[in-house]
């Protein structure tokens, strides 16, 4: 449980601090595939099922949230050619 | 003993492996050493008794995910990914954050109580299979949000075409 708390900070410093939105969107993997782990390790102990489908649906939500993540960036990167997020800034006002 | 051997070893290995995926300077390291992760993941989960998760995360995340952000790590561009600084001004902030966030979850771990055992023990998932006990439950209590989970799958398939799809000239 310890573990999955680690690398799920791990996961929220690297999306707050990385330039690139490619490892942004990596660390959020990383943060899902924390919760993965305490889901499947507490199905094992409390000998439930249940944590395991929650995890597999994480999982597909994982998939969809990467390919409509990636998406955005292909799209961004058309019109804007960076993928760093401080250069990102026309909404400002 | 080799228990905790094993859990200790995959452990370090998954903390040492997530802090070398956000501290590396070129992207294409970043997602490799991320393939090793996972498959260290997928390990942890044979140990918990979980072979199916185990093999979804190697096809899904290695096989899946990982070929569309290296697919997507090839747009930009390497070499002056590597001149200029990775992260962002205010990093200390994100660090402050994050290291709070650690500080008070483990904190909270303390006050955890442990639900009582549900009905499927080892021994029956060892008779039954992990797969089978897994995708009867899936098919019978949880149908519902398995719908559910295959259209936002859908949603995600006509939406990422839609907005990685190049216009159609005039």
């Amino acid at each position: 449980m310890i573990l999955s708390i680690v690398v799920f900070t791990i996961g929220v410093f690297g999306f707050l601090s990385r330039r690139n939105i490619i490892i942004m969107f990596m660390s959020i993997e990383l943060m899902l595939n924390a919760v993965n782990i305490n889901l499947i390790s507490f199905s094992h102990y409390i000998q439930d099922l249940r944590g395991q489908i929650l995890a597999f649906f994480v999982i597909a939500v994982a998939a969809s949230e990467a390919a409509i993540g990636l998406a955005i960036v292909i799209a961004l990167f058309r019109n804007k050619a960076t993928a760093h997020v401080d250069e990102i800034h026309e909404m400002k006002g | 003993m080799i228990q905790q051997l094993f859990f200790a070893y995959f452990g370090c290995a998954i903390v040492i492996l997530s802090i070398l995926v956000i501290s590396m300077k070129n992207p294409i390291h970043s997602v490799l050493w991320m393939l090793l992760l996972f498959f260290h993941i997928a390990s942890l989960y044979l140990f918990l008794n979980a072979e199916f998760m185990a093999a979804m995360q190697v096809i899904v995340y290695a096989g899946g995910i990982l070929v569309l952000f290296l697919f997507a790590v090839l747009l930009l561009n390497i070499r002056e990914e590597m001149r200029i600084n990775r992260f962002i001004g205010a990093w200390p902030t994100g660090f402050t954050f994050a290291a709070g966030l650690l500080a008070v979850v483990i904190l909270s771990v303390r006050s955890f109580v442990a639900a009582p055992p549900g009905i499927y023990t080892i021994d029956l998932i060892k008779k039954e299979t992990n797969a089978r006990a897994l995708g009867t439950l899936l098919y019978t209590d949880y149908l519902y949000p398995f719908e559910v989970a295959s259209l936002i799958l859908l949603v995600a398939i006509v939406g990422a075409i839609v907005l990685a799809k190049r216009r159609a000239k005039g």
